[in-house]
Protein backbone atom coordinates (compact mmCIF):
# COMPACT_ATOMS: atom_id res chain seq x y z
CA UNK A 1 0.00 0.00 0.00
CA UNK A 2 1.28 3.41 -0.94
CA UNK A 3 0.84 6.53 1.20
CA UNK A 4 -1.65 8.00 -1.29
CA UNK A 5 -3.81 4.91 -0.77
CA UNK A 6 -3.40 5.03 2.98
CA UNK A 7 -4.70 8.59 3.27
CA UNK A 8 -7.94 7.55 1.53
CA UNK A 9 -8.89 5.55 4.64
CA UNK A 10 -11.01 7.46 7.14
CA UNK A 11 -9.17 7.22 10.43
CA UNK A 12 -11.49 6.23 13.31
CA UNK A 13 -11.34 8.41 16.44
CA UNK A 14 -9.39 5.70 18.29
CA UNK A 15 -6.84 5.99 15.46
CA UNK A 16 -6.70 9.76 15.89
CA UNK A 17 -5.96 9.30 19.61
CA UNK A 18 -3.29 6.74 18.73
CA UNK A 19 -1.40 8.89 16.23
CA UNK A 20 -1.69 11.94 18.51
CA UNK A 21 -0.24 9.79 21.32
CA UNK A 22 2.82 9.38 19.09
CA UNK A 23 2.92 13.00 17.98
CA UNK A 24 2.64 14.30 21.56
CA UNK A 25 5.31 11.89 22.79
CA UNK A 26 7.73 12.82 20.02
CA UNK A 27 7.09 16.54 20.61
CA UNK A 28 7.93 16.23 24.31
CA UNK A 29 11.02 14.17 23.41
CA UNK A 30 12.17 16.82 20.92
CA UNK A 31 11.56 19.66 23.38
CA UNK A 32 13.16 17.89 26.35
CA UNK A 33 16.02 20.45 26.56
CA UNK A 34 13.46 23.27 26.80
CA UNK A 35 11.62 21.44 29.60
CA UNK A 36 14.88 20.96 31.49
CA UNK A 37 15.76 24.61 30.86
CA UNK A 38 12.44 25.52 32.52
CA UNK A 39 13.35 23.15 35.38
CA UNK A 40 16.85 24.67 35.64
CA UNK A 41 15.99 28.38 35.53
CA UNK A 42 12.92 28.07 37.78
CA UNK A 43 14.88 26.22 40.49
CA UNK A 44 18.54 27.27 40.45
CA UNK A 45 18.24 30.64 42.21
CA UNK A 46 15.87 33.54 42.85
CA UNK A 47 17.60 35.49 40.10
CA UNK A 48 17.15 32.68 37.58
CA UNK A 49 13.53 32.31 38.78
CA UNK A 50 12.97 35.96 37.86
CA UNK A 51 14.49 35.28 34.44
CA UNK A 52 12.17 32.27 34.09
CA UNK A 53 8.98 34.24 34.81
CA UNK A 54 10.17 37.19 32.70
CA UNK A 55 10.76 34.87 29.72
CA UNK A 56 6.99 34.29 29.50
CA UNK A 57 6.27 38.03 29.53
CA UNK A 58 9.05 39.91 27.79
CA UNK A 59 10.82 36.97 26.18
CA UNK A 60 14.46 35.95 26.42
CA UNK A 61 17.24 36.68 23.92
CA UNK A 62 15.73 36.78 20.44
CA UNK A 63 12.74 34.62 21.48
CA UNK A 64 9.57 36.64 22.20
CA UNK A 65 7.41 35.87 25.25
CA UNK A 66 4.33 34.90 23.23
CA UNK A 67 6.32 32.19 21.42
CA UNK A 68 7.41 30.68 24.74
CA UNK A 69 3.76 30.72 25.84
CA UNK A 70 2.57 29.03 22.63
CA UNK A 71 5.27 26.35 22.84
CA UNK A 72 4.45 25.83 26.53
CA UNK A 73 0.79 25.44 25.63
CA UNK A 74 1.75 22.81 23.03
CA UNK A 75 3.74 21.01 25.75
CA UNK A 76 0.80 21.24 28.17
CA UNK A 77 -1.51 19.71 25.57
CA UNK A 78 1.09 17.03 24.75
CA UNK A 79 1.45 16.06 28.39
CA UNK A 80 -2.31 15.96 29.02
CA UNK A 81 -3.10 14.01 25.86
CA UNK A 82 -0.23 11.58 26.41
CA UNK A 83 -1.25 11.12 30.07
CA UNK A 84 -4.95 10.54 29.39
CA UNK A 85 -4.32 8.34 26.34
CA UNK A 86 -1.91 6.34 28.53
CA UNK A 87 -4.53 5.90 31.27
CA UNK A 88 -6.91 4.81 28.49
CA UNK A 89 -4.40 2.09 27.53
CA UNK A 90 -4.11 0.89 31.13
CA UNK A 91 -7.90 0.89 31.46
CA UNK A 92 -8.21 -1.17 28.25
CA UNK A 93 -5.53 -3.60 29.49
CA UNK A 94 -7.14 -4.07 32.89
CA UNK A 95 -10.80 -4.32 31.90
CA UNK A 96 -10.37 -5.78 28.38
CA UNK A 97 -12.47 -2.92 27.03
CA UNK A 98 -11.52 -3.41 23.43
CA UNK A 99 -14.78 -3.41 21.47
CA UNK A 100 -15.30 -0.89 18.68
CA UNK A 101 -17.85 1.07 20.72
CA UNK A 102 -15.69 1.19 23.85
CA UNK A 103 -12.71 2.28 21.78
CA UNK A 104 -14.72 5.08 20.22
CA UNK A 105 -16.24 6.27 23.49
CA UNK A 106 -12.91 6.31 25.34
CA UNK A 107 -11.32 8.08 22.36
CA UNK A 108 -13.94 10.84 22.53
CA UNK A 109 -13.38 11.18 26.30
CA UNK A 110 -9.58 11.33 25.79
CA UNK A 111 -9.73 13.98 23.05
CA UNK A 112 -12.34 16.09 24.88
CA UNK A 113 -10.70 15.93 28.32
CA UNK A 114 -7.24 16.84 27.02
CA UNK A 115 -8.57 19.78 24.97
CA UNK A 116 -10.78 21.11 27.80
CA UNK A 117 -7.94 20.93 30.33
CA UNK A 118 -5.52 22.52 27.82
CA UNK A 119 -7.95 25.42 27.23
CA UNK A 120 -8.40 25.88 30.99
CA UNK A 121 -4.64 25.91 31.67
CA UNK A 122 -3.99 27.96 28.52
CA UNK A 123 -6.40 30.65 29.72
CA UNK A 124 -4.42 30.80 32.97
CA UNK A 125 -1.12 30.89 31.06
CA UNK A 126 -2.28 33.82 28.91
CA UNK A 127 -3.64 35.63 31.98
CA UNK A 128 -7.35 35.47 31.13
CA UNK A 129 -8.21 34.77 34.79
CA UNK B 1 12.57 -17.03 31.28
CA UNK B 2 12.11 -18.93 28.04
CA UNK B 3 15.14 -19.74 25.93
CA UNK B 4 15.39 -17.37 22.98
CA UNK B 5 18.64 -18.66 21.44
CA UNK B 6 20.09 -21.89 20.05
CA UNK B 7 18.29 -25.06 18.96
CA UNK B 8 15.96 -24.97 21.96
CA UNK B 9 14.80 -21.47 21.07
CA UNK B 10 11.10 -20.91 21.70
CA UNK B 11 9.62 -19.65 18.45
CA UNK B 12 5.95 -19.71 19.34
CA UNK B 13 4.10 -17.36 21.64
CA UNK B 14 6.94 -14.88 21.29
CA UNK B 15 7.46 -12.73 24.38
CA UNK B 16 10.09 -10.59 22.69
CA UNK B 17 7.99 -7.44 22.98
CA UNK B 18 6.66 -8.29 26.44
CA UNK B 19 9.50 -6.64 28.37
CA UNK B 20 9.14 -3.35 26.47
CA UNK B 21 5.35 -3.47 26.77
CA UNK B 22 5.57 -4.01 30.53
CA UNK B 23 8.36 -1.49 31.17
CA UNK B 24 6.40 1.11 29.18
CA UNK B 25 3.47 0.66 31.57
CA UNK B 26 5.49 0.45 34.78
CA UNK B 27 7.46 3.61 33.95
CA UNK B 28 4.20 5.34 32.95
CA UNK B 29 2.63 4.50 36.32
CA UNK B 30 5.71 5.81 38.15
CA UNK B 31 5.55 9.09 36.23
CA UNK B 32 1.80 9.39 36.85
CA UNK B 33 2.47 8.87 40.58
CA UNK B 34 5.15 11.57 40.50
CA UNK B 35 2.72 13.94 38.73
CA UNK B 36 0.17 13.45 41.52
CA UNK B 37 2.79 13.97 44.27
CA UNK B 38 4.05 17.17 42.61
CA UNK B 39 0.55 18.47 41.85
CA UNK B 40 -0.60 17.94 45.46
CA UNK B 41 2.42 19.88 46.76
CA UNK B 42 1.87 22.74 44.28
CA UNK B 43 -1.86 22.96 45.05
CA UNK B 44 -1.37 22.88 48.83
CA UNK B 45 1.50 25.38 48.94
CA UNK B 46 0.43 28.50 50.79
CA UNK B 47 -0.04 31.73 48.86
CA UNK B 48 1.13 32.40 45.29
CA UNK B 49 3.83 30.03 44.09
CA UNK B 50 7.09 31.97 44.43
CA UNK B 51 10.69 30.83 44.27
CA UNK B 52 10.88 29.72 47.91
CA UNK B 53 7.82 27.46 47.85
CA UNK B 54 8.70 26.07 44.39
CA UNK B 55 12.32 25.28 45.28
CA UNK B 56 11.12 24.09 48.70
CA UNK B 57 9.21 21.28 47.03
CA UNK B 58 12.44 19.81 45.64
CA UNK B 59 14.53 20.51 48.74
CA UNK B 60 13.85 17.32 50.80
CA UNK B 61 16.03 14.35 49.98
CA UNK B 62 13.01 12.03 49.46
CA UNK B 63 11.67 14.41 46.76
CA UNK B 64 15.09 14.44 45.08
CA UNK B 65 15.16 10.64 45.09
CA UNK B 66 11.60 10.51 43.74
CA UNK B 67 12.47 13.03 41.01
CA UNK B 68 15.56 10.99 40.15
CA UNK B 69 13.36 7.89 39.78
CA UNK B 70 11.09 9.99 37.55
CA UNK B 71 14.05 10.92 35.33
CA UNK B 72 15.15 7.30 34.93
CA UNK B 73 11.55 6.25 34.20
CA UNK B 74 11.21 9.10 31.70
CA UNK B 75 14.41 8.17 29.89
CA UNK B 76 13.45 4.52 29.68
CA UNK B 77 9.86 5.28 28.62
CA UNK B 78 10.98 7.75 25.95
CA UNK B 79 13.57 5.27 24.65
CA UNK B 80 10.95 2.52 24.17
CA UNK B 81 8.50 4.95 22.57
CA UNK B 82 10.89 6.73 20.24
CA UNK B 83 12.54 3.44 19.22
CA UNK B 84 9.06 2.18 18.27
CA UNK B 85 8.63 5.20 16.02
CA UNK B 86 12.00 4.62 14.28
CA UNK B 87 11.22 0.89 13.88
CA UNK B 88 7.84 1.68 12.28
CA UNK B 89 8.82 4.43 9.87
CA UNK B 90 12.57 4.23 9.22
CA UNK B 91 13.41 1.22 7.07
CA UNK B 92 17.11 1.64 6.07
CA UNK B 93 19.11 -0.11 8.82
CA UNK B 94 21.98 2.40 8.76
CA UNK B 95 19.73 5.42 9.18
CA UNK B 96 17.74 3.66 11.88
CA UNK B 97 20.90 2.84 13.82
CA UNK B 98 22.08 6.45 13.58
CA UNK B 99 18.71 7.69 14.85
CA UNK B 100 18.67 5.15 17.69
CA UNK B 101 22.16 6.16 18.80
CA UNK B 102 21.19 9.84 18.52
CA UNK B 103 18.11 9.11 20.67
CA UNK B 104 20.25 7.55 23.39
CA UNK B 105 22.73 10.44 23.30
CA UNK B 106 19.85 12.95 23.47
CA UNK B 107 18.15 11.18 26.40
CA UNK B 108 21.27 10.46 28.43
CA UNK B 109 22.48 14.04 27.90
CA UNK B 110 19.16 15.50 29.02
CA UNK B 111 19.00 13.19 32.05
CA UNK B 112 22.52 14.22 33.10
CA UNK B 113 21.60 17.91 32.89
CA UNK B 114 18.39 17.34 34.90
CA UNK B 115 20.25 15.39 37.61
CA UNK B 116 22.78 18.21 37.90
CA UNK B 117 19.96 20.75 38.34
CA UNK B 118 18.23 18.52 40.89
CA UNK B 119 21.17 18.15 43.26
CA UNK B 120 22.13 21.82 43.00
CA UNK B 121 18.99 22.95 44.81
Amino acid sequence: MRLVDAVKYRLPLAGVVSILHRVSGLLMFALLPLIIWFFDTSLSSEISFERFTAAFVSGIGFVPGWLIKIVSLALIWSYLHHFIAGVRHLWMDMTHSVTKEQGRTSAVVTLAASVVLTVALGAKLFGLY
Amino acid sequence: MSVNYGSRRVVTGAHYGMRDWLSQRVTACLMALFTVVLLVQVLFSKGPLGYDSWAGIFAPQWMKVLTFVLLVALGWHAWVGVRDIWMDYIKPAALRLVLQVATIVWLVGCMGWAVQVLWRI
